[in-house]
C-alpha cells in the first residue's frame, strides 16, 4: 500500500515538473518574458530592477530553476491590474469557486444516484426513459447554454432566484461561504445546477448501466432467493457495487468541475478563480494568469492521486495489479 | 449481414434502421446546407453595414423592417442585424472551426498513433505518457491555457482545438494499431518486403479507420461546443467573424432586459447542430462495432 502512494506520488512530482516546464516555455522561451512579466506602463529603471531580479539576463536554464524556487515559495509574481501578488488574489478566490463545485458535486450525486437507480430498474417504464432521454441532452447542451436558459427561466421570466452575484457570505471557520443563509443559498442554487448538468447526466447514466448489470448478477438473485426486502437488495447490495465507479468518476470529475467553473463563474458573475481568470485574459494581466495555470494544475495532480489512493482503498484488485506489474 | 455486401453499404443499411439517427441525419443535412449556401438564402448579409438600418435594432420576431421590404422572422440585434442572417452566417463559422480543428486533429492523432501502435518501443511510451498526461487534463482548460497566450483569431482557435483533440485519435488508433498489426495479413505485406511506409498506409490505416470515424463524428460535436464556450468567454473567434457562441454572447445583456431572441436562437441552433450529430455519432458507433451487430 505504502509503496503503491510512494510510486503514485512520485509520478505526480514528475507531471508536476513536466507542466512547469511547459508553463515556463510558453511564458519564458516563446513569448518575450520582459512584455510579460512586467506591466506595459512600467518604466526603463523599473524594467531593468525586475529583469535583474528574475534572472532574465542569464541563460535558460538558470531562468527555470529561478522560476522553480520562486514558484515553489508561491511567489508567481504581482498582477498589474490589483498590484498584489498573484497566488494570494487566485487563494483569496479560490474558497467561492470550491463551494461552488462541492456544491455542484453534491447536486449530480444527490439527485444522479436516485435517478440512475429508478431508470436502471425500471429502464422500460415512462419515467425511466424520460430519465435517460434527459440526460442524453444533459451531455448535448453546452454548459454556458444550459446557464443563460437557467437564468432567462428562473431570473428574468419568473423572478425567484437572482441572475448573479455571491450574494453575501458568512465566516466558517474562517473561509468565507454562502450557504448559511437564505439569500446566499439563493445566489448559490443556479450557478451549481448549471455546473452540475453534465455531471448530473454522466452519474444518471454511470448508476443506469451499473444497475442493469447489476440486476443479472448472482448475488442480487441469492439475496432475492433469501427473501430480503426488493429494499433491501436494491438500497445495500445493488447500491454498493455501483457505487465504486460512480465515487471514481465523480472524484476524477471534481477538477473539471473545477475548469468548467470558469464558464458557470463568469456568465453568473461568480466571484471565483474561473471569473478572475477570464477578467486576467481580457486585460493581459499575464502573472495572474501564469498563477491560476500552475494552482488549477497542482490542484489536478492532487486529485487524481487522491483518487488513486482511494480507488485503491475500495477495490484492492487495483493495487495488485499495480504492485504486480 | 448479407454475405458478399460492401462494408460501407452493411453500415449504411444498419443505421437507416434508427429512425431517430435518421431524423439527426436529415437535420444535420439542413444545417450543413443552410451554412454552405448562407449567401444565397440569407435574407440580408449581416456584416455588410449598408444592408442595416439601425432603425430597425432590436425588433421582435416576425417585425417588419422600416422599409418594409422584408420580414425578420427571429428579430434584430442590437445594431439592426437580422437574427436568422446571423445564424446561418455564425453555423457558417462554428462549422468551419469544428470540422477543419477535427480532421487535422484526427491525421496528427491517426498518424502518431498507427506510429506508436506499428513501431512500439521508445516512440510508444513517449507518444502514450504525452496523451495520459493531457487527458488528465480537461479540454476546456487546456484550450483556455492556450489561447490566453496566443490571443483571439479564428486560426488561433482552430490550433487550441486541434491541441485539445489529438490525443483521442492518437489513443484510439495505436489501440486499433496494437489489434491489427499481428494479423496475418500486415504478416503478409512484411513477408512481401513492402516498405514501411506502404504497409502503414495501404494496409494498417483503412483497417484503423472505423473506431476513428465513431470518435471524430462525436468529437466534431464537442469541438464546436467547445469553440462556442471559448468564443463566449471572450477568447475564441474574433467579432468580425462571430460563430454562434460570439452571437449568443452579444445578446446577453439584453436577454437579462427581456429582449430574449438575440441570444436564445443562436442558442438553439447551436444545440440543434450539437444533438443532430451526436444522434448520428451514436448510432454509427452501435453499427461500427462488431460486438453490439446481431
Amino acid at each position: 500500500m505504502l509503496l503503491f502512494v510512494l510510486r503514485r506520488l512520485l509520478q505526480s512530482i514528475v507531471v508536476l515538473l513536466a507542466v512547469s516546464g511547459l508553463v515556463f516555455a510558453g511564458v519564458y522561451a516563446i513569448g518575450n518574458p520582459v512584455d510579460i512579466l512586467i506591466s506595459p506602463q512600467a518604466d526603463q529603471a523599473e524594467i531593468a530592477r525586475t529583469v535583474a531580479a528574475l534572472k532574465l539576463d542569464r541563460p535558460l536554464w538558470e531562468q527555470y530553476l529561478a522560476f522553480l524556487q520562486h514558484a515553489a515559495t508561491g511567489d508567481l509574481g504581482r498582477s498589474f491590474v490589483f498590484d498584489a501578488p498573484a497566488i494570494g488574489l487566485i487563494l483569496e478566490r479560490l474558497p467561492a469557486t470550491l463551494e461552488l463545485a462541492a456544491s455542484a458535486t453534491l447536486i449530480a450525486v444527490g439527485l444522479g444516484i436516485p435517478l440512475g437507480l429508478w431508470a436502471g430498474i425500471r429502464s422500460g417504464s415512462l419515467a425511466g426513459k424520460a430519465i435517460l432521454a434527459g440526460s442524453i441532452l444533459g451531455f448535448s447542451l453546452p454548459t454556458f447554454w444550459a446557464g443563460l436558459m437557467l437564468i432567462l427561466v428562473f431570473s428574468v421570466e419568473l423572478g425567484w432566484l437572482p441572475a448573479g452575484g455571491r450574494g453575501p457570505t458568512q465566516s466558517l471557520f474562517g473561509v468565507p461561504v454562502s450557504f448559511l443563509s437564505w439569500d446566499g443559498l439563493a445566489h448559490l442554487v443556479l450557478p451549481a445546477l448549471n455546473l452540475a448538468l453534465f455531471k448530473l447526466a454522466l452519474v444518471i447514466r454511470l448508476t443506469r448501466a451499473g444497475a442493469r448489470e447489476a440486476l443479472t448478477q448472482d448475488y442480487v438473485k441469492f439475496a432475492r432467493a433469501k427473501g430480503l426486502s426488493e429494499a433491501r437488495v436494491i438500497g445495500v447490495h445493488v447500491l454498493k457495487n455501483i457505487l465504486i465507479p460512480v465515487v471514481t468518476v465523480v472524484g476524477l470529475e471534481f477538477g473539471s468541475l473545477v475548469a468548467f467553473a470558469v464558464v458557470t463563474e463568469t456568465i453568473f458573475a461568480w466571484p471565483g478563480t474561473g471569473k478572475l481568470l477570464i477578467d486576467s485574459i481580457g486585460v493581459l494581466d499575464r502573472p495572474v494568469i501564469v498563477a491560476y495555470l500552475l494552482v488549477a494544475v497542482t490542484l489536478f495532480i492532487l486529485i487524481n492521486l487522491l483518487v488513486d489512493v482511494l480507488y485503491s482503498i475500495l477495490d484492492p484488485r487495483v493495487r495488485m495489479a499495480q504492485a504486480g506489474g | 449481414m448479407a454475405p458478399g455486401q460492401a462494408p460501407a453499404a452493411r453500415v449504411a443499411a444498419d443505421f437507416v434502421e434508427s429512425r431517430l439517427a435518421l431524423a439527426g441525419l436529415t437535420v444535420l443535412a439542413l444545417v450543413l446546407l443552410g451554412a454552405l449556401l448562407a449567401h444565397l438564402i440569407a435574407p440580408q448579409n449581416p456584416y455588410d453595414l449598408a444592408q442595416l438600418d439601425v432603425l430597425d435594432a432590436r425588433l421582435a420576431p416576425g417585425a417588419q423592417s422600416s422599409d418594409g421590404r422584408m420580414r425578420y422572422w427571429l428579430g434584430t440585434d442590437d445594431q439592426g442585424r437580422d437574427v436568422l442572417s446571423g445564424i446561418l452566417y455564425g453555423l457558417r463559422t462554428s462549422l468551419g472551426v469544428g470540422v477543419s480543428s477535427t480532421l487535422a486533429a484526427a491525421a496528427i492523432g491517426v498518424a502518431l498513433g498507427l506510429i506508436s501502435g506499428y513501431r512500439r518501443g521508445r516512440i510508444d511510451a513517449l507518444v502514450m505518457r504525452l496523451v495520459d498526461i493531457q487527458l488528465s487534463f480537461p479540454a476546456i482548460l487546456i484550450a483556455l491555457v492556450l489561447l490566453a497566450a496566443l490571443g483571439q483569431g479564428i486560426g488561433k482557435t482552430i490550433a487550441a482545438l486541434i491541441a485539445v483533440q489529438w490525443a483521442y485519435y492518437a489513443r484510439t488508433a495505436r489501440a486499433a494499431a496494437l489489434v491489427e498489426s499481428v494479423k496475418e495479413y500486415i504478416e503478409a505485406a512484411r513477408g512481401l518486403a513492402l516498405p514501411a511506409w506502404r504497409i502503414a498506409l495501404a494496409h494498417l490505416l483503412p483497417n484503423c479507420l472505423p473506431p476513428v470515424i465513431v470518435i471524430a463524428t462525436v468529437q466534431i460535436a464537442a469541438a464546436i461546443a467547445l469553440e462556442a464556450t471559448l468564443s463566449y468567454l471572450g477568447v475564441g473567434v474574433p467579432v468580425t467573424e462571430p460563430s454562434l457562441g460570439l452571437l449568443i454572447k452579444s445578446g446577453f445583456d439584453y436577454m437579462l432586459a427581456g429582449d430574449y431572441w438575440i441570444s436564445v436562437f443562436p442558442g438553439v441552433a447551436l444545440v440543434i447542430t450539437i444533438v443532430s450529430i451526436n444522434l448520428v455519432g451514436d448510432r454509427l458507433r452501435d453499427v461500427m462495432n462488431p460486438q453490439l451487430r446481431r
